[in-house]
């Protein structure tokens, strides 16, 4: 099954990098590598463009995909995506801010104040959901991240609406696309991305615990809150670099965890270690997609995926006898 | 608790009555209110102020009810129409409506009811098989709100920014074309709907103990199930046609119910107090909060229900999962 998946990634990469407005050959593709001319314009598009989006391709489909599964495991809700400890809105409220406000306008000015969105969320989501007797309960987690999220979409929606410009630059990035984006977004989101993932990956057994229940889990020794705000902060470093680079995408996020449930049964370290794969196939595969139906144009990775991804993950959840969480 | 809320309600109406560009005081409107004002404070109260205020309520009271159904029957804390797609579809018809046929009034009323009823025909034909799982059809429902987010997305980045500002005001949903003509087809079909769910409300708290248990009492499970999501999504496709799809009152108010009862019972009626008390407070806040502008209903929302849940949440009793 691994095999399988990486023959698809690896196939997926290629695609991504040849496919476009110009289809590259395999045999330049090879060339722009090997011997790479500054004058070939073919060369420059494979280095400079299709190079860096399959890179951040790769990182914001895997960083979704095990932001997604840790997401259900945390709240024990199938319906969890990687927002649902606001860091999707947060982000935004902060790229919004940040263009109203501080006036930014490039892609990689965007970055930090999605990771600073995303983590103010999330910290402001877990520190209330603390509050009480019976501490961050899976339930309280998923409504007031719901709630917190609500209350900022209330902001950023209030900004748009007073401001044409502000509207028109965040309707682009709300979309999530990773085209246009450099090296300079890449290397942005890859220390978050990295240590995110090796947490989550580390999580399994934990996320495996919690799926019995919190007494059982506490019973076979774990602590329970622990697991919880290690799953939060990779959630927030996986679901933050993701969103920084790429705009919300959530969607992939809530269904590659279930196609990874479809495969290899409910147990977290598997579903995790599948969820690396099956998010970067589907991202970059949908990339792909967009950018040959609209030719010479492009549609948007956030659009395609809810067009062909939606459609897949229900045709998935009609045929199979589905595990649940 | 309920004659607590419907005391709120009265309340924040009457406050809807008297905040306004043309202040009045409060004879004026107990005076306007039983035919006996000037012609203008007829106008102002009679024609603008009551009609928004009963949108508000009835909008409020449906969506808050049709969230409370839901969490009850798909027996998820995170089900609302908001969430498994209902508004969404609700969505994209309206913003097509606008952006791509200029459509108003009861042209777009009667499309956003007849597409929601049949998005969600659709999304319970596909969660269908052998019978009908409620974890499948709240995943479909999923799948079926991503579709449509894209399509929204979609149509707001490629449409001319004077479209796409007015297509996001109706995704926000307001308030701000209440009339009587507009509000009467909606508070007929909404107390219809209602009282089908007074006739519902039995067999549905038979059902929260459980599918054995229901089965066990001569519930039959798959109708009674059936029926109730029904009601829902008619509740909320009625809701919707005339405010547009108000984020947040359905899941927020199901929830506050069911906190305030403290353990068991959705609360159906309680939750539709709530979602007309968090509603009548939202439009209060978006019309009067900024004194040079007014914005969209829903953006406010969020802002008024989320920390009432969220206090409720912290304050502890949070015995029931359901």
């Amino acid at each position: 099954m691994l095999c399988v998946g990486l023959v698809a990634l690896v196939a997926a990469s290629l695609a991504s990098i040849m496919v476009g407005a110009s289809g590259i050959s395999p045999g330049t593709v090879w060339d722009a590598f090997a011997q790479f001319d500054p004058s070939n314009t073919e060369h420059l598009v494979v280095v400079e463009k299709r190079l860096p989006r399959t890179l951040i391709g790769l990182a914001v489909g895997a960083a979704l995909g095990l932001a997604g599964a840790a997401a259900q495991g945390l709240t024990r809700n199938p319906i969890a995506d990687p927002g649902i400890l606001g860091v999707n809105f947060g982000a935004s409220l902060f790229v919004v801010l940040g263009i109203a406000v501080a006036g930014v306008t490039s892609l990689s000015g965007y970055v930090w104040f999605a990771f600073a969105g995303a983590a103010v969320a999330t910290v402001l989501v877990y520190s209330v959901s603390s509050i009480g007797r019976e501490g961050a309960t899976p339930v309280k987690l998923a409504l007031v991240g719901s709630a917190v999220s609500a209350a900022f979409g209330s902001i950023i929606t209030a900004v748009m609406l007073t401001s044409t410009q502000v509207l028109n630059s965040v309707r682009f990035w709300q979309v999530g696309a990773i085209a246009g984006r450099g090296y300079d977004v890449f290397w942005q989101m890859l220390p978050g991305f990295v240590a995110g993932a090796i947490l989550a990956l580390l999580l399994g057994r934990q996320l495996n615990g919690l799926a019995l229940g919190d007494d059982v889990a506490r019973g076979l020794g774990q602590r329970v809150h622990l697991t919880r705000i290690l799953g939060a902060v990779a959630i927030v470093l996986l679901c933050g670099s993701a969103t920084a680079a790429a705009g919300p995408i959530a969607f992939v996020g809530l269904a590659v965890p279930h196609l990874a449930r479809a495969i290899v049964g409910s147990d977290y370290r598997r579903v995790l270690l599948l969820s690396v794969i099956i998010g970067p196939v589907m991202l970059l595969f949908c990339d792909v997609i967009g950018r040959i139906v609209a030719m010479p144009g492009e549609l948007e990775v956030g659009i395609v995926t809810a067009f062909i991804g939606a459609p897949f993950f229900i045709a998935l959840v009609r045929r199979r006898k589905l595990p649940s969480l | 608790m309920v004659v607590g809320l419907g005391m709120l309600v009265v309340a924040l109406g009457a406050l809807s009555l008297l905040l306004g560009k043309a202040s009045l005081t409060p004879a004026e409107v107990v005076g306007a209110l039983v035919g006996q004002g000037d012609r203008m404070t007829g106008f102002v109260i009679g024609e603008l102020r009551l009609p928004r205020l009963l949108t508000a309520v009835v909008v409020g009271g449906c969506l808050g009810m049709a969230g409370a159904l839901f969490q009850a029957t798909l027996r998820n804390p995170l089900a609302s129409p908001d969430i498994i797609g209902v508004t969404a579809s609700a969505s994209v018809v309206g913003v097509l409506g606008i952006v791509s046929f200029g459509l108003s009034g009861y042209g777009l009323a009667l499309t956003v009811v007849l597409g929601s009823l049949l998005a969600a025909a659709v999304m319970y034909l596909l969660a269908w098989r052998d019978g009908l799982s409620v974890y499948r059809l709240v995943l479909v429902g999923i799948g079926i709100a991503a579709i449509c987010a894209g399509i929204v997305s979609f149509v707001l980045s490629r449409s001319d920014i004077r479209d796409a500002q007015l297509g996001l005001v109706w995704v926000t949903g307001s308030l701000n074309n209440s009339s009587w003509d507009a509000l009467i087809p909606v508070g007929v079909s909404a107390a219809v709907i209602m009282a089908l769910v007074a006739v519902l409300r039995r067999a549905l708290s038979v059902l929260e103990l459980g599918d054995d248990t229901a089965a066990g009492l001569g519930v039959p499970i798959e109708r009674t199930r059936l029926a109730v999501i029904v009601c829902a999504v008619a509740l909320t496709a009625v809701a919707v046609s005339i405010s547009g799809p108000v984020a947040f009152v359905a899941l927020a108010s199901g929830q506050i119910a069911r906190r305030m009862l403290g353990r068991g019972g959705a609360g159906i009626v309680l939750s539709g107090f709530v979602g007309a008390v968090v509603l009548l407070a939202s439009d209060l806040v978006a019309q009067f909060a900024w004194p040079s502008l007014t914005f969209p209903t829903g953006v406010v929302t969020g802002l008024v229900g989320a920390p009432f849940l969220i206090w409720l949440l912290v304050r502890g009793r949070t015995r029931s999962e359901g």
